[in-house]
């Protein structure tokens, strides 16, 4: 017997991206993110325990272009984990099903990230400055 | 198996919950802390408070760490022993995390 021809269900490529389905994608990507950086915590923590040159390394690091890129990207990743969590939260309390909460509390995480991820900049850069 | 997939979705929302607040201070602590000395940042963590919350801050974080990336290995590593092999990993790599920073944690708290 010939299996039928069954339809295939719709694939990635289909599906034109969507708020809810781009932030659930991101909402991985930044728990992937912050797991790599929880390296750098052990780091600076085994530095600050152990040995003035590993931590002076990791001092120096963070201070470089590249550091604070990927402290750019951690803090990012760190509010918006949080804040869609939170929202990932609510749902399992049954709060905010409906598509139309759905995109307002997105676009609430979207932009409360952003806006977190500026103020602790800003801030870090303050406290830098007048050191 | 359906307790301990229940044990693994209570576990996931519990240091979800436990984080919110422990992943603020620990925001609000590095920023405070910029550009200071081994020594300063010795003597902040070798008091008793800081002390608790980062020891915290590292049990919670790890422990979400490994149930976050299992349910993504699950999703995309089909193979079953590979998969297998990849969550022991997973596993290995949070513990052995996990002890190195309780080892350093206290250390500072020490103060040796």
């Amino acid at each position: 017997m010939t299996p039928a021809e069954r339809p295939l269900s719709p694939h990635l490529q289909i599906y034109k991206p969507q708020l809810t389905s781009v932030l659930s994608i991101t909402h991985r990507g930044t728990g992937l993110a912050l797991s790599a950086g929880t390296i750098c915590l052990v780091w600076w923590l085994s530095g600050a325990a152990w040995s003035d040159q590993c931590f002076a390394w990791a001092q120096a690091f963070w201070g470089s272009w590249l550091g604070l890129i990927l402290l750019l990207g951690w803090t990012f990743s760190l509010f918006f984990h949080l804040l869609n969590g939170v929202r990932h939260l609510l749902w399992d309390w049954g709060l905010g099903y409906d598509l139309k909460s759905a995109y307002r509390t997105g676009w609430t995480v979207v932009a409360f990230s952003l806006l977190l991820t500026a103020a602790t900049f800003g801030g870090g850069f303050f406290a830098w400055s007048h050191m | 198996m359906s307790g301990a997939a229940i044990r693994h979705w209570r576990a996931q929302r519990i240091t979800a919950l436990v984080l919110v607040p422990l992943s603020l201070w620990f925001v609000n602590a590095v920023v405070s802390h910029l550009g200071q000395s081994r020594g300063q940042i010795q003597d902040w963590l070798s008091q008793p408070l800081p002390t608790l919350l980062m020891t915290a801050l590292v049990l919670a974080v790890f422990y979400h760490l490994v149930l976050g990336v299992r349910v993504v290995i699950e999703d995309y590593v089909s193979d079953p022993a590979r998969r297998a092999r990849a969550i022991r990993w997973t596993y290995f790599a949070g513990l052995a995390l996990t002890a190195i920073s309780l080892a350093a944690i206290a250390t500072l708290g020490l103060g040796l």
